[in-house]
């Protein structure tokens, strides 16, 4: 598996079962924005042959798994094969959002990268045919 | 219009809100060629900071800031015949055209400039009267009816679509102010104007639409706040803003001015496409349903991306209406910790606040507290932070009905320095501001209630 390494740096590990982790940060960009009370995330895949990868991982369960205790109301996701991203909406997201909100993101402009900072784990074959970059050991 | 209309109409964003870059309307009509001009100027709490300007100068509440955009390009719109298409008329659409009109008078190009004034989004003077006909104003969020919060309704204006300003450009209107329009309208408008789109031309209104969308935001689709490949993105200072240069078929061109820095490419473009993107399948404007999920993008040389095949679906038969209301108060405080220990230091001086909040007996709605260089914008995703951070600044808001008891609150933050945790610093400013809170309430209304005016004047 050494020429996976290669991409990054640190030291890619292959898990007992054949998966690699490829953090989203890695392979997709992302903006976001607010509606009241609700932040939006665009996710977007860097290369359009990733966006398959990134519509099968990202799925709602994932997303609402990530973003529990810290947004108070449910998620909702769409597909856009087309611009190859997803959309997400996270209810109940910025403490009431608007002028409202007491928070400093009380817009939502940085939840985009908030969901960048999900690892997925990605089989090594797919790795390899993708050419993912792989994330680096954590040290 | 004909068949083989092969035409290309630029518009150019040059205000992406209110507050954005002074020399930006300049810049695009100097750059290089530009047939319209499009300046948006209103966000969501915009029309009830121009109420409360209004009530206290009936000649005021609008973005005074048009007012040296419009002295900034007057050789352009005076001797090129560039157009100019802005919502910067806030809640007084007719005081803005009469400090534009001084400004041409100012400049000596008096009688030289039609302003063309669309007045009818103001639905204030009618609410009670609305109410009274059955219309609950629902708020989109909540469902509650609008009844519970009318007595502190600050301002209420219905989004207004393309109609009133393409009636404005064919009565030869050069400067075309308008109040809530919705932003994209702005761009849409003109196209409609020029290429004679039909009412039901749904595809290409739809196309007209997403367009604006791409550059109501100003340079956030040109580079500004772009995460793709950010470090590489050229000479921000010199961002140049946006330009559609769109064809009759409904496709257009997204680009930029040469010799301008920033960056217009299929990652730029698509990061603004998804900002405020609730359901991509139904964009829901005034004047079509614009389905996001039939755009397509392709580079087409440096800085330009091509847009096409764009759809969109009838209309509704709903506008939204942006109402603002009062809803109490704020207040922020913040201070910093340095090494060792800084966030330690944090927590325990949000502690040591918080009981003395609870021991003078103050009731907030609300008590929120951030440690900004630890968790403060991801919060728990952020994991644990570093043990050794260099300093951390405690940020605590408040809101409440009470102003006294927010006013109280910020007389609390300043003793911490002296007689709370060690290594603080970070207070120059003084105490925090207690702010009144203007909360945002969308509702819908039936379109056919909405009868807008356009008016030309010179």
């Amino acid at each position: 598996m050494t020429h996976f390494v290669q991409k990054t740096e640190g030291v890619a590990r292959v898990s007992d079962d054949g998966y690699l982790p490829v953090r989203l940060v890695d392979v997709a960009h992302a903006r976001s924005g607010d509606k009241g009370d609700t932040a939006n995330v665009g996710v977007i895949a860097r290369k359009p042959e990733w966006y398959e990868l990134l519509a099968r991982e990202l799925t709602l369960q994932r997303v609402t798994a990530h973003f529990a205790g810290v947004i108070d109301g449910p998620v909702e996701r769409f597909e856009l094969p087309n611009l190859n991203a997803l959309n997400f909406l996270l209810h109940g997201a910025l403490d009431g959002g608007g002028t409202l909100s007491l928070k400093t993101d009380a817009q939502g402009k940085v939840f985009s990268t908030a969901l960048l900072r999900m690892v997925l784990d990605v089989p090594a074959d797919e790795v390899e045919r993708l050419g993912l970059p792989v994330a680096p050991a954590q040290h | 219009m004909t068949t083989n209309d092969n035409r290309v109409v630029r518009v150019a964003s040059g205000q992406g809100f209110w507050g954005d870059s002074l020399e930006a309307p300049r810049q695009q009509v100097e750059g290089g060629p530009v047939d319209y001009l499009m300046l948006d100027y209103l966000a969501e709490v915009t029309m009830s900071i121009l109420q409360k300007q209004k009530e206290r100068d009936p000649r005021m509440g609008y973005a005074r800031d048009f007012v040296g955009a419009i002295d900034s390009v007057l050789p352009a719109v005076v001797e090129r015949g560039v157009r100019v298409i802005a919502n910067a008329g806030g809640v007084n659409p007719p005081a803005c055209a009469d400090a534009i009109l001084g400004v041409a008078e100012k400049r000596g190009a008096r009688g030289k400039v039609k302003v063309g004034v669309v007045t009818g989004d103001d639905l204030l003077p009618r609410l009670d009267e609305l109410i009274a006909e059955g219309h609950a104003l629902a708020n989109m969020e909540t469902g509650e009816p609008l009844d519970t919060v009318r007595d502190r309704v600050l301002s209420a204006n219905a989004y207004i679509g393309s109609t009133p300003i393409v009636e404005a450009l064919g009565r030869g209107a050069q400067v075309v102010i308008t109040g809530r329009s919705t932003d994209t309208a702005l761009t849409m408008a003109p196209l409609r104007y020029e290429f004679g789109w039909g009412s039901e031309d749904w595809n290409h209104l739809a196309a007209g639409i997403i367009a604006g969308h791409i550059i109501e935001c100003g340079a956030q689709c040109s580079g500004g706040n772009c995460l793709y490949d950010w470090r590489s993105i050229p000479d921000l200072a010199e961002v140049g803003y946006p330009i559609v240069e769109a064809k009759a078929d409904g496709t257009f061109v997204v680009t930029k001015h040469p010799n301008t820095g920033g960056r217009v490419d299929v990652h730029s473009v698509t990061e603004q496409l998804v900002y405020e993107m609730g359901d991509p399948h139904s964009y829901i404007t005034p004047d079509v349903v614009a389905d996001f999920t039939t755009i397509h993008l392709a580079p087409d040389g440096p800085d330009r991306v091509r847009v096409f095949g764009i759809e969109g679906r009838p209309a509704t038969d709903k506008l939204k209406v942006s109402i603002a209301y009062r809803a109490g108060f704020k207040a922020v405080g913040t201070l910093v910790y340095a090494w060792p220990d800084a966030l330690e230091k944090a927590q325990l001086a949000d502690r040591v606040l918080r009981e003395r909040l609870d021991r003078l007996g103050l009731k907030f709605d609300h008590v929120l507290t951030e440690f900004v260089g630890a968790s403060a914008t991801h919060g728990a995703l952020a994991g644990p932070p570093p043990a050794d951070l260099p300093e951390v600044q405690l940020r605590v808001g408040v809101r409440g009905g009470d102003r006294a008891a927010v006013e109280r609150f910020t007389r609390e933050i300043a003793p911490l320095v002296l007689n709370g945790p060690p290594s603080v610093t970070g207070f120059a400013g003084g105490r925090p501001k207690v702010e009144e809170i203007v909360a945002y309430w969308p509702a819908l209304v039936d379109k056919r209630v909405v009868q807008t005016k356009v008016e030309v004047l010179s």
